[in-house]
């Protein structure tokens, strides 16, 4: 399923491949050639310690960093052209929130919802993230795991086949981290596609999840 | 929290239209980012003081005699008016880059340049609309005439939305960048000086009772060409400075 090899051939295709990315940080590779493939459906972990590029790679899979050299294709075609087309939703979430402090939780999802055209799913969304209480306080006023859960609810709230989630259990308690593990799995028994970067292993369940190693390779 | 029973939003088919219109969007986008400003409450009135500023500095440095006053307050309120522009623009894209929203914004089945014309306009709402209400009260004090002081808020209410569209070009282009405030204003400061002439211009046409339309049309040709061009070119700077 996963290839992480000089030559980066892909030897099965995904509906979410990289091709022989390859990007500098400094005078150093922070990955090279690499390539990989996930199926509809599957997870694919990033791992790695602190500074191997896991960020790095969901932001040029994301297409907010440009790699040195290397595609990116979702079913066969440019992942930026696919996302143009409106042939691929995609929801990222990165180490930024994309909360704004001044306005309440629940504005601030509501803006979202309705880009998505959700937004009569905002009051549910927030019962299911925990986030009921807290719903009209400033999102200043939220604490660091309580605004990571309004993300989680972001993405529930983005209608999106592939999720390209950045540390989603940071600051989340026991409760907060099997919340996130219960949406990628529901997401994925829906079909849809993720791609974690993580410091601990996630309980996925049955879920068919493949494994990508940085920094060491 | 009932982990269990999470249920997620259904996955969007491939050939999903776009939920929104596109003056759906623009109104979304505009209400949201009005909405924010509004509560940076200290941020958005910066732009009024500093105009209110410079322009009651004049006649204390010159000369009370109204005359004088007369005949430099078309420059001076157009000059105020361009600096309270400029040193409101780092706001622009700023919160938005470091909080992480531009980077949704990208990925969105929308017009990136049509969201930054709503986020461009809710800016202007905030930091340039109250300077041209404030004008005509503060060109009173300068003695211009009424027949002139309609011209020039017509002038400035043409001329300071062209001021915002083309900072924001400066303003993506520099999001990015640490303590960028001078740099930004050198880059658009010489975009804004067709505007700024040919709105002082307007109102010392208007102060000597000749016709002002030449003046005023080309502001609105320059008003509309900046809406038209201004969103393309802040869009590909955006995604530079989100790198």
């Amino acid at each position: 399923m996963l290839f992480n090899r000089p030559s980066g051939r892909i030897l099965e295709s995904g509906v979410l491949a990289g091709a022989e990315l390859t990007l500098w940080r400094g005078t150093t590779f922070l990955f090279e050639e690499l390539s990989f493939a996930v199926p509809s459906g599957t997870a694919l972990l990033v791992e790695g310690p602190n500074g191997a590029g896991k960020t790095s790679l969901l932001r040029v899979i994301a297409g907010l960093t440009l790699p040195e050299s290397g595609t990116i294709t979702w079913r066969g075609g440019d992942f930026q052209e696919q996302i143009r087309a409106g042939r691929l939703r995609m929801a990222f979430s990165g180490h930024a929130l994309a909360l704004k402090p001044e306005l309440s939780t629940r504005a601030n999802l509501e803006f979202f919802a309705r880009l998505a055209g959700l937004q009569e799913m905002v009051g549910e969304t927030l019962a299911l993230t925990g986030l009921r209480d807290c719903a009209d306080l400033e999102v200043r006023q939220l604490s660091a795991g309580q605004k990571r859960r309004a993300a989680l609810a972001r993405i529930l709230l983005s209608r999106a086949e592939l999720w390209l989630l950045d540390e989603p259990q940071t600051n989340l308690d026991a409760a907060g981290r099997q919340a996130v593990e219960a949406a990628i799995r529901n997401h994925l028994g829906q079909g849809g596609t993720v791609v974690v970067a993580a410091h601990q292993t996630l309980d996925l369940g049955s879920a068919s999840v493949s494994h990508l190693r940085l920094g060491d390779a | 929290m009932a982990a269990a029973k999470l249920q997620t939003a259904p996955v969007g088919e491939a050939t999903d239209s776009p939920a929104l219109g596109l003056a759906t969007l623009f109104r979304v986008v505009f209400v949201r980012d009005l909405q924010v400003g509004l509560r940076r409450w200290t941020d958005a009135s910066n732009a009024a003081l500093f105009f209110i500023l410079v322009v009651t500095l004049f006649p204390l440095a010159l000369s009370p005699r109204a005359e004088v006053l007369r005949m430099i307050a078309p420059g001076v309120i157009w000059i105020a008016a361009l600096l309270a522009t400029l040193l409101s623009l780092h706001l622009l894209f700023r919160a938005d880059l470091e909080d992480g929203t531009l980077e949704q914004l990208f990925n969105l089945p929308y017009p990136l340049g049509w969201m930054l014309l709503a986020k461009t306009l809710a800016h202007w709402v905030i930091t340039g609309l109250p300077v041209v209400l404030m004008a005509p009260v503060l060109a009173i004090t300068y003695h211009l005439p009424a027949s002139a002081l309609g011209v020039l808020t017509f002038s400035l209410l043409l001329g300071t939305p062209t001021l915002s569209l083309l900072g924001s070009i400066g303003a993506a282009l520099t999001a990015g960048l640490r303590g960028a405030g001078v740099l930004l204003a050198f880059i658009v400061a010489p975009l804004m000086l067709p505007v700024l002439m040919l709105g002082a211009r307007a109102t010392d046409l208007a102060l000597a009772g000749e016709n002002v339309t030449g003046p005023l049309y080309l502001m609105a040709a320059l008003l509309v060409l900046a809406i038209s061009l201004v969103p393309v070119v802040a869009a590909g700077a955006i995604r530079i400075s989100a790198d």
